[in-house]
């Protein structure tokens, strides 16, 4: 293949995994943005939905794409119960505590991962795409189905965007962000809108697993990776701003494609790195993020 | 004259630090009860507690039939009252208009209440699409107070409102107080400056070191400027 063809498949590949990756930071930074809670166990609900997503595309017979919506729909939705009755149950219970609540999700990222291992077992499984259908370029085919993530991604973000700006749900979340004090004195129950956005941030989580898992298999391990580049995104592109995180997630995820096909995954992931030491000393508070207040 | 609010044997603390000792206090119907005490008499903490941020560890909060120290602090505007912490604290990465839908959000009100806040504030209209940070201390101020009318309190719960502002919106704040008082809101003021109060206040509660040393009516404190002294230190 010519380096032209070679370069697009590359930056294809780079997107879908940006999209992919840009779901699951918003969910982490979301987290961190609104709660100051640095949730460690954020790639278990990434793990937990595929395993889910497995799940439930196995209970539906016929139509592969029956399968899959089923687990669109309800993946999401079983691990954001999760993740509620976590915030109930422990992170309310430690009053948020930014020390105490990194010791408490490390727990939960552990209890997870071993009860996916206990429940699901320790092999990888396939989910069957929805559909198989490939576009056909000049220079090679591609799967219709990874440019259908890339759309789907770009739609949640839009969504996720539009209920921060526009709707009454968003302003309480982010007057929750800015002054949880003030917040309570406006009626505003800090207590719930954490539960609240704990849940949304599993869920973005999940999403994101349930349209990766026909690309890659379900595996009770499959969080460790996601979860360190999601905090490389995050912190590259600002805590608790959408569009750094948006604008990070498509520069890791493009040069990672890129560079792991020209020459090797383990210098993508070590140029990450670099930038995210670089963006750390000379710009802390992220590409996008805000000082703090 | 009936009492909105009655606070008995008030205890507060943050942590191991006791701040307010056995604080008694009853605020009128439509009147305007100054606050005044030196740094750290427990002026804010006063407050704070009233609105359920600070914990009470005893004594209770009642306004009307309703005991506050019992609620969750979101559900205390959610009954009427209303505050305007000291430093404003706005939602300063929103706008005017959202900063003031955050008001009007705490009590249901619509559009209605947000005119008539508005005509009181008219310049504020004009900055609706304004990020609040970038207002001027005074602007702030007033978003600050109109935000809390959004919730057309029964009390209002005012913390150092003219702090740091020139004397052309202090006088205007203080319009913006005797404007309240004639509408039948009832109104604690916190101040350091007793110039500053004599002209709204109905009467004023001396706090020190976190007790509730006098309230006396503001004709008894012009007659006797000695007591400010003593309780303020400076004249």
């Amino acid at each position: 293949m010519a380096f032209g063809p070679h370069l697009l498949l590359a930056t294809l590949e780079g997107l879908v995994m940006a999209a992919v990756l840009a779901l699951m930071a918003l969910g982490l930074s979301l987290v961190f943005g609104v709660m100051r809670v640095v949730n460690v166990a954020h790639g278990e609900f990434f793990m937990l939905g595929a395993v889910l997503a497995w799940y439930f595309s196995t209970l539906a017979t016929g139509h592969p794409a029956i399968g899959f919506l089923l687990a669109l729909v309800l993946s999401p939705l079983v691990v954001g119960a999760i993740a509620f009755a976590a915030e109930r149950l422990v992170l309310r219970r430690i009053h948020y505590n930014p020390e105490a609540t990194i010791v408490a999700t490390i727990g939960l990222l552990y209890v997870l991962q071993q009860a996916a291992l206990t429940f699901y077992g320790p092999d990888a499984n396939p989910v069957v795409p929805p559909f198989n259908y490939r576009v056909l370029l000049p220079w090679f085919g591609y799967s219709g189905y990874k440019l259908a993530v890339i759309g789907a991604s770009i739609l949640l973000i839009t969504l996720t965007w539009l209920v921060l700006t526009r709707t009454r749900i968003g302003l309480v979340m982010r007057a929750t962000q800015y002054d949880r004090e003030t917040a309570q004195a406006f009626g505003i129950p800090v207590d719930r809108v954490y539960a609240g956005v704990f849940a949304l941030g599993a869920m973005l989580a999940a999403v994101a697993a349930v349209l990766i898992v026909p690309i890659q298999q379900a595996h009770y391990l499959m969080g460790t990776d996601p979860l360190l580049l999601s905090f490389i995104v995050v912190i590259i592109g600002g805590l608790g701003s959408l569009r750094g995180t948006v604008v990070a997630a498509l520069l890791i995820g493009v040069s990672d494609g890129v560079i792991s096909v020209f020459f090797s995954p383990t210098l993508a992931k070590m140029l990450a790195t670099l930038l995210v030491a670089m963006v750390l000393v000379f710009r802390p508070q992220g590409l996008f993020g805000t000082a703090a207040r | 004259m009936t009492d909105v609010l009655a606070i008995q044997g008030l205890d507060c603390a943050y942590g191991e630090v006791q701040v307010l000792y056995g604080v008694s206090l009853s605020l009128r119907r439509g009147e305007v009860l100054c606050l005044l005490g030196r740094n750290g008499a427990g002026k804010t903490t006063l407050l704070k507690a009233i609105m359920g941020l600070v914990p009470a560890r005893a004594g209770s909060v009642r306004l009307g039939e309703t005991e506050l120290t019992a609620l969750p602090a979101w559900q205390v505007p959610k009954h009427g009252v209303a505050y305007v912490p000291q430093g404003r604290r706005l939602f300063a990465e929103m706008t005017v208009a959202e900063n003031i839908e955050i008001g009007l959000m705490a009590r249901g009100k619509g559009a209605a209440t947000r005119e008539a806040v508005l005509d009181l504030f008219p310049l504020l209209r004009e900055r609706l699409k304004q990020r609040s940070g970038t207002l001027s201390g005074g602007e702030q101020q007033m978003l600050a107070m109109a935000r809390a009318l959004c919730l057309e309190p029964e009390v209002l719960l005012l913390d150092e409102p003219t702090e740091g502002l020139m004397p052309s919106m202090i006088a205007k704040i203080r319009e913006t107080v005797v404007e309240l008082r004639r509408r039948g809101v009832s109104t604690i003021l916190v101040e350091q400056r007793v110039d500053a109060v004599l002209s709204v206040a109905d009467r004023v509660a001396f706090l020190e070191n976190g007790h509730n040393r006098e309230t006396v009516d503001v004709a008894v404190l012009r007659a006797d400027p000695e007591m400010v002294k003593r309780y303020v230190g400076v004249g």
